[in-house]
């Protein structure tokens, strides 16, 4: 409605008003009425706060990005945004990076009053990177042998193969032959070790006896005998030191290690 | 200790070999031995402390040396000379009264005091200690107390001078025992010293140590195993065996600049346990060159080596006899590990040992007759006793009887001792006793030490 308008209709409804009254008889005037108390001269009451606006944008965010809030408080002494940013100015804008989803609360103070606002950043986990490409196809070649080829066993003070020891060098040595094949770069060490018993001395040429038995064994069944070192320990590295047959027996041995 | 000599005489050679023979024992350490006393000296002033070193020290080194019977302390007499001024001749006697000896006036100390029972003594060792500017001076003598008179009874007399401490007190000691030793054509021991593997750091290592097991220290540090250690007759060379390189094989080092010495190793799986020739101009040593570890001869720098055994079996140990012409080793040509032996050029082998057991680790007496090695023979497999074997005869005795494993037996210089490897007392240790197997003594007890030589 155009001001103009506005002062017509008020011009108009003062005539008829006045239209009105001149047609009827005046009566008495009704009494005053009792003069209205004396109104005390309180200041106005001290506004509250007003908290105009506090949002976040966007109020969904994937961890790592960030949110704006924004504020704007009037009739405050002081305004607080809780967690992160503390006492800030009555108008304003920051950015925040919160990790976890997170409810900010705006608390305005002022001589009225406080006056309190929440705006929340809702974070979402971003989506797992692609699992890693599977590992090339390099073995473990400690690991390989270990897994792969088993000690060859020998009878006390000699060593020749025995049948069990013949089975277990004729597995060893198809497992021998890939291994060495996988990994053209490494030669394996065949050790000769020795039980307790025998002096020191003479294991340690028993120990040379076994070791070269058992390399000459598997080159004769195709395993690249140049690759074998062997290396007699005697009793020098017992694998099992109690004092008892099926302890020397496990010394008795035959073991396949990596290479120098 | 009384041992009875076997009857031997007149049987047949061939029934005498192989049977246990008290007598070699005797050949090393017996005959008659003369008793000797060794009161406690003592000592003036600022030696005074150190009297009580000095007098173990003293005791313990006549007493191993096996040479002498010692008179025992609680028979002595209570007057205990110090030097030759205190001894009294006594007087003529005066008068003999009717029916009794005439009996000599006694004036004090006198040389029958010991000569007589209770002590009984043929010997006397007595004197003093005090110091004289910062020195510790013993004075000591030794009398034999058969003599009529004092002049006659010195056999030695002599002022030994040391610093004023306990090492001090253990140096004239030594000395003076050594002087005694001497005397009765004895040799000391005091500049010998024991070569031995020890696991103590962690690796086993070559160290040395004195006779009594003092000052140990460790010769090598290659951080990986070595074994079987041999030195030169001279005492200038030690050679071993060690995995430095890896794959077993011989090192040399001087053992007067403590530098390793050229050794060419052969192209061999495994070269080990050393040995010098007497004239320390050739090494002998096992190499696995041709398969089978067999025995060599060449330069000790490992040049010009030859091949003298050949079989289809370990040998090893080669040990050459103390004026050359023999080698002792050990081969399982027969079956188990036993004893041979054979000229340098590995012709005439013969196996010293019966078959028995296992027979390994041979040692020859400085005298070239007698070995001493460990055998297995009448125990379980693996416990080694310590024996001795006339190599003429091949008559043995027995040293050790079933205290642990008893290995690696190698003689003193002085043909009397015997250092050994032994767990009786728990981990292998390095242990010395008299040939005949008393005076047992152990020299080692940090972690665990084996392969023992006694060089000069």
């Amino acid at each position: 409605m155009s001001s103009k308008r506005k002062s017509a209709a008020v011009l108009m409804s003062i005539f008829l008003v006045l239209f009105a009254a001149g047609c009827k008889k005046k009566p008495a005037p009704p009494p005053p009425p009792p003069p209205a108390p004396k109104p005390v001269e309180a200041p106005p009451p001290p506004k509250r706060p007003t908290i105009n606006q506090f949002s976040a944008e966007p109020s969904s965010i994937e961890r790592g990005q960030s949110a704006t809030l924004r504020w704007s408080v009037s009739d405050a002494t002081e305004v607080r945004i809780d967690p992160a940013l503390g006492v800030v100015q009555s108008n304003g804008n920051r950015t925040v990076f919160p990790s976890n989803t997170t409810q900010y609360t705006l608390t305005a103070r002022g001589p009225g009053g406080d006056a309190t606002a929440t705006a929340s950043v809702n974070v979402t986990a971003p989506p797992p990177p692609p699992p890693p490409p599977p590992p090339p196809v390099t073995r473990d070649f400690t690991r390989e042998l270990e897994t792969r080829v088993q000690d060859a066993y020998f009878d006390y003070d000699k060593s020749d193969i025995r049948d069990d020891a013949r089975s277990t060098l004729s597995r060893n040595a198809d497992s021998l032959k890939a291994i060495l094949r996988d990994f053209p770069q490494k030669t394996i060490t065949v050790e000769g070790h020795c039980d307790e018993r025998g002096s020191a001395e003479y294991n340690l040429g028993l120990g040379d006896r076994r070791s070269t038995a058992a390399k000459e064994f598997l080159g004769q069944l195709g395993v690249p005998a140049d690759r074998l070192k062997p290396v007699s320990y005697g009793k020098e590295r017992p694998q099992c030191t109690e004092t008892n047959e099926t302890c020397w027996q496990k010394n008795r041995r035959a073991h396949f290690a990596p290479g120098q | 200790m009384k041992r009875t000599i076997p009857c031997i005489l007149g049987a047949a050679a061939g029934l005498a070999a192989l049977l246990p023979a008290q007598d070699i024992i005797e050949k090393v350490v017996g005959g008659t031995r003369p008793v000797l006393a060794v009161p406690d000296f003592r000592g003036a002033g600022e030696a005074a402390p150190h009297m009580s070193v000095f007098n173990a020290t003293l005791y313990a080194d006549l007493d191993n040396s096996g040479l002498f019977k010692m008179a025992a302390k609680s028979m002595f007499p209570l007057e205990v000379p110090q030097r030759p001024e205190d001894f009294r001749p006594p007087l003529a006697p005066l008068t003999a009264k009717k029916g009794a000896a005439a009996q000599p006036v006694r004036q004090g100390p006198w040389l029958t005091d010991w000569s007589q029972p209770p002590v009984g003594a043929s010997h006397l060792a007595f004197g003093y200690a005090a110091t004289q500017g910062d020195q510790l001076v013993l004075s000591g003598w030794l009398y034999d107390v058969s003599q009529p008179n004092v002049s006659s009874a010195q056999l030695i007399g002599k002022r030994y001078l040391g610093p004023v401490s306990a090492a001090g007190a253990k140096t004239v000691a030594h000395e003076f025992a050594a002087d005694i030793i001497k005397q009765f054509g004895g040799e000391t021991l005091l500049n010998s010293k024991i070569y031995f593997i020890s696991d103590r750091t962690g690796s086993k290592e070559v160290w040395s140590m004195d006779p009594d097991g003092s000052s140990q220290n460790q010769f090598t540090s290659y951080k990986s195993t070595c074994t079987t250690p041999a030195v030169s007759l001279d005492g200038t060379k030690i050679a071993f065996t060690t995995y430095a390189r890896g794959i077993p094989g011989i090192f040399i080092h001087s053992l007067e600049t403590g530098r390793r010495l050229p050794f060419v190793n052969p192209q061999a799986t495994i070269t080990y346990s050393p040995g010098f020739t007497p004239d320390g101009q050739k090494l002998l040593y096992s190499s696995s060159l041709s398969g089978y570890a067999q025995l060599y001869i060449g330069n000790p720098d490992g040049s010009q080596s030859q091949r003298i055994t050949q079989t289809r079996a370990v040998e090893t140990e080669p040990k050459v006899s103390p004026k050359g012409g023999s080698i002792v080793f050990v081969s399982g040509r027969s079956g188990t590990p036993q004893v041979y032996m054979m000229g340098m050029d590995g012709s005439s082998a013969e196996r010293l040992t019966s078959g028995e057991g296992d027979a390994t680790n041979p040692s020859w007496h400085p005298n070239g007759q007698l070995i001493a090695f460990a055998w297995s023979r009448g125990f379980e497999p693996g416990k080694f006793n310590v024996f001795l074997m006339d190599v003429a005869s091949r008559r043995y005795d027995q040293l050790t009887h079933g205290e642990g494993k008893n290995e690696n037996p190698v003689w003193a210089p002085d043909g009397r001792h015997i250092v050994f490897q032994s767990n009786r007392s728990g981990r292998s240790q390095i242990w010395t006793m008299l040939a005949d197997g008393t005076k047992v003594q152990q020299l080692t007890t940090q972690g665990s030490n084996t392969m023992p030589v006694w060089a000069k």
